[in-house]
């Protein structure tokens, strides 16, 4: 095996995302979690916009899943990527679902088990993209070399997350750009008239 | 006869739409290694993104991202995700049916369903005529059937009256495209939106109608700095990035895109050795739009003035642009008119037929543009020939074997054939992949035509809200049930390969056609046609010569090359992914033509009791009627029911809260929906998606006014009235 998972990252884009969930629909397409997605797909705030963006785990360096489970049913791997738990390990307690600063683990009551996203390790350990960022329409999910990346784009990937005193590094990245401040958009920003003194056109 | 047989829900609880959540086998067994992976194509929209489906089983039981394929490189939509889900679906129609009135549907032998038709047939042409008996068709169908469909209709039922859904969909973007370039093809092949530094995209939601495209237009914006400008009413995905939006009053863009011309022609923008040397009638378009001021244009569309001047000034400057338009210009009165005016801004600026240089209609349908070219147009000829045109008549009477004056004349579109049964004037309907039920426009006036019908024959896979209404089903084949080709919106021609069989006795599509023509005593006609690179290789012969030349294209070439774009006039050629180069366009004279267009209202006049502007179009998760995705678990549960889309100032002005009923009242009928309060759309002007059927479907608002050369529809301006119900009636 080459160093694939060393060579590649994934970057999450929300500008581009469309909100389509094709990552959730494909995700759940998994062998080894079949019909349930993990990756989840939130629409922010509706009422002012139609912006979404994809939650997946993060794949921190040091996660704090992994520190926080007393059964040690949570790994990571040499290559960065943090495992689902371990079935015959995982004890169902949840620690990992407080302890995330991401929010991202979930325990399945029916299989008391966590389960996550593990950046389709069976696709990334032969050499294949996950399989969010295969379909991901818009290329809102990129997985590829950083380099590769950041002279594709305009934005700048960042995988450094400040949680209080603690900093986080993480193998995915969220592009942004740190020059741009959050903007809210209302159509009537781009409207002359209110809807008082809109009059009907007459030719 | 043509009547419900039973009440609709007691035809829904046995036929559908049922939910399917889980693939054959359930997701908990593990479905081992597929028998098959076959590469072939989405069925869902007009980008037609390559796809691996695995079969197992005679089953299509998963799918894989086909990253080889160049147009889509493995991406997918969730419709592409999901669409192996219809088959093995447990709504799927696997025998043929007889509508038993007050009993339901019975099951019947295909050789009783069979002489049903042909009798029925027999029985209405030889009592009213020929063209008393119409025949509707549909572009979810490849090639191969599209033209079959064309033939069956002028040599087997010998009727004019043949038309297609087509017609609901890129008629004005055709007819636009004709009588500017003398061809009806996306200019360009998508490889030149990543070579472009401005991006015009008018009434069309990208994002959630061709969401491939979306990468393609952030390539260009990331790598080249690309400007985007979105004119839509509504900040969709793909505008809520933009670097200018244009949100105009639904049923105004010509108005818009004149005056940018004004302006740009005022600005000295235009490229006058282009002008000159490629292309008719500028002057008269200069004239025409120098009465468009930037103050008129402001009142009319309800765009500022200065995003006007902007627009204008980035078109002018701009030294290679890109312009992408849909059915929000193409679905009106003017729809026409809206696609020239548009084509009037490329041509002036001289930027199409070069690197970076473009223009297109983005086809909405799965082939939408191979399915437009065929023959199943009421106008139209394999090739895209004139059916009105003495020499391309005896052309393809040649080929098909006929004499040319058996051949029918120009027929009745769409909508024109639906009026036509209304008025008694047609008593007999065969259709194929058309459910106008949801699509048409004016639902109470489609289902009281349905009902005037003598007899109704209806081919099709699931039973549709319009299937339901005829007399005999006939179970026909899902997209990977058959081989064939289609083309996509690019123009590139494609192979859809056979990852099953259909199921029970359901057969492919073009073997029913075929004995129904042999049965009506026309077999000699189509006897030849063994498979579907048969029916292909007829098509190539008889579209040679014609615009849409496919001649030099084969079944080899498309897989070895991953498809091939039209014009291919020769074994050999290498195809054309751009098109006009040199200057080169498709009219006698060689040469562009300008159009010069009026702005005009829309059909429907908005006034004090029908204040409010409404406006219909797609969501993501399904795809036209919902006859496959209403039945998709996924795609429906994301998106279940319809609801309309109002910006709180219009909520406010109703005292309307999001999730509150709202009765909606046009001056055809009125619905209840649920309000989705929103910053994002126009606040004269609310949205609802038309993919529902019933009680849900937002056509029982729109109107049948029609554009008068493309007889398409006005889908995108109702005028309309609201009010708040405190109670709904349940939906």
């Amino acid at each position: 095996m080459s160093n694939w998972l060393e060579e590649n990252d994934l970057f999450i884009d929300p500008q581009r995302c469309i909100g389509c969930r094709a990552c959730e629909a494909a995700c759940a397409e998994c062998g080894t979690h079949r019909g349930v997605p993990m990756i989840h797909l939130e629409p922010l705030n509706r009422p002012d916009s139609v912006k979404t963006a994809p939650t997946l785990c993060m794949h921190c360096d040091d996660p704090a899943c992994a520190a926080v489970c007393p059964a040690d049913a949570i790994k990571r791997t040499d290559d960065g990527v943090v495992q689902s738990s371990m079935k015959p390990r995982c004890i169902g307690c949840s620690n990992c679902q407080i302890a995330c600063p991401f929010g991202v683990p979930k325990v399945y009551r029916a299989r008391a088990q966590m389960n996550k996203c593990d950046m389709c390790y069976d696709r990334t350990s032969i050499n294949l993209k996950p399989m969010c960022a295969t379909v991901c329409p818009s290329e809102a999910i990129f997985f590829g070399p950083k380099s590769v990346i950041e002279s594709q784009r305009k934005n700048k990937a960042n995988n450094q997350f400040i949680f209080g005193k603690q900093k986080i590094t993480t193998k995915v990245h969220i592009m942004m750009d740190a020059s741009d401040e959050p903007v809210e958009l209302d159509i009537m920003d781009f409207i002359s008239t209110t809807i008082e003194d809109s009059q009907p056109w007459v030719v | 006869m043509a009547k419900l047989p039973i009440d609709e829900e007691k035809i829904i609880e046995q036929f559908g739409p049922h939910l399917k959540h889980e693939p054959p086998g359930g997701w908990d067994q593990s479905i081992g290694e597929p028998d098959q992976r076959v590469k072939t194509h989405c069925c869902f929209c007009g980008q037609q993104c390559g796809i691996i489906l695995k079969v197992k089983n005679n089953s299509v039981v998963g799918f894989d991202p086909w990253e080889e394929f160049p147009f889509n490189k493995g991406k997918l939509c969730p419709k592409g995700v999901k669409r192996y889900m219809q088959g093995s679906h447990p709504d799927r129609l696997m025998y043929p049916l007889e509508n038993r009135m007050g009993h339901g549907y019975e099951r019947v032998s295909w050789d009783a369903a069979y002489s049903r038709v042909v009798s029925e047939i027999q029985r209405i042409q030889n009592k009213y005529g020929k063209d008393s008996f119409a025949m509707l068709s549909g572009v979810s169908l490849s090639n191969e059937k599209s033209y079959l469909v064309g033939k069956f209709a002028r040599v087997a039922l010998q009727t004019a009256n043949l038309d297609y859904n087509g017609r609901l969909c890129m008629v004005s973007a055709g007819a636009g495209n004709k009588k500017a370039f003398g061809i009806d093809r996306a200019a360009n092949s998508w490889a030149d939106l990543l070579e472009t530094d401005l991006i015009l995209c008018a009434g069309t939601n990208v994002s959630e109608c061709a969401p491939i495209t979306t990468d393609y237009i952030w390539k260009a914006r990331d790598t080249r700095g690309a400007k985007l400008i979105v004119v839509d009413p509504r900040i969709t995905p793909i505008a809520r990035t933009a670097d200018l939006i244009l949100p105009v009053r639904p049923g105004t863009d010509s108005h818009l895109f004149n005056t940018i011309l004004n302006l740009v022609i005022q600005a000295g923008d235009i490229d006058q050795q282009f002008i000159d040397q490629y292309s008719t009638g500028f002057e008269d378009v200069k004239t025409t739009v120098a009465k468009y001021t930037v103050e008129e244009c402001e009142r009319i569309t309800g765009v500022p003035q200065k995003s006007i001047r902007t627009a204008a000034e980035w078109w002018g400057k701009a030294k290679r642009s890109f312009l992408l338009h849909a059915r929000g210009i193409e679905h009106h009165t003017k729809g026409v008119d809206n696609v020239l005016s548009c084509i009037n801004l490329v041509l002036a600026t001289g930027r199409i037929g070069k690197v970076g240089c473009g223009y297109a209609t983005i086809t909405g349908q799965g082939n939408g543009q191979g399915g437009r070219e065929h023959g199943h147009k009421c106008d139209q000829l394999p090739g895209n020939r004139d059916i009105t045109n003495p020499e391309h008549r005896r052309y393809i009477a040649k080929v098909w074997g006929i004499e040319e004056k058996e051949m029918p004349g120009k027929g009745l579109s769409a909508q024109e054939i639906v009026n036509a049964i209304h008025e008694g004037k047609i008593k007999g309907l065969l259709s194929i992949c058309f459910n106008p039920a949801v699509s048409l426009p004016d639902t109470k006036v489609t289902r009281e035509a349905l009902e005037k019908l003598e007899f109704y024959a209806n081919i099709d896979f699931f039973m549709s809200e319009t299937a339901r209404y005829a007399d005999i089903i006939l179970p026909g084949s899902l997209h990977e049930e058959d081989e064939g080709t289609s083309t996509s919106a690019e123009g590139r021609v494609i192979k859809i390969q056979k990852a099953v069989n259909p199921p029970g006795e359901a057969k492919v599509d073009w073997d029913i056609l075929l004995e129904i023509a042999r049965r009506l005593g026309k077999g000699k006609y189509f006897d030849h046609f063994k498979t579907s690179e048969d029916i292909f290789n007829e098509l190539r012969v008889a579209s040679k010569g014609g615009t849409a030349d496919y001649y030099g294209i084969t079944y080899e070439r498309i897989e070895q090359e991953m498809g091939v774009f039209w014009p291919c006039p020769e074994i050999g050629h290498p195809g054309t992914p751009r098109l006009f180069e040199g200057g080169k366009f498709y009219h006698p004279d060689g040469k562009a033509h300008f159009n010069a267009v009026e702005f005009r209202p829309s059909a429907d006049e908005i006034n004090a009791e029908y204040p409010i502007y409404l406006t219909t179009g797609r969501v993501i998760f399904h795809y036209l009627s919902g006859t496959q995705t209403r039945r998709i678990g996924f795609l429906s549960d994301q998106c279940p029911d319809p609801y309309v889309e109002m910006h709180p100032q219009l909520a406010q002005k109703y005292e309307i809260s999001d999730g509150d009923w709202v009765t909606i009242t046009s001056r055809r009928d009125s619905i209840d929906l649920k309000a989705k309060v929103v910053k994002t759309i126009r606040p004269d002007t609310i949205f609802v998606p038309y993919h529902w059927a019933g009680k849900q479907s937002i056509n029982r608002l729109t109107q049948r006014a029609l554009d008068p050369v493309s007889k398409i529809p006005e889908f995108k301006m109702s005028a309309v009235r609201i009010q708040k119900v405190e109670r709904s009636a349940t939906l």
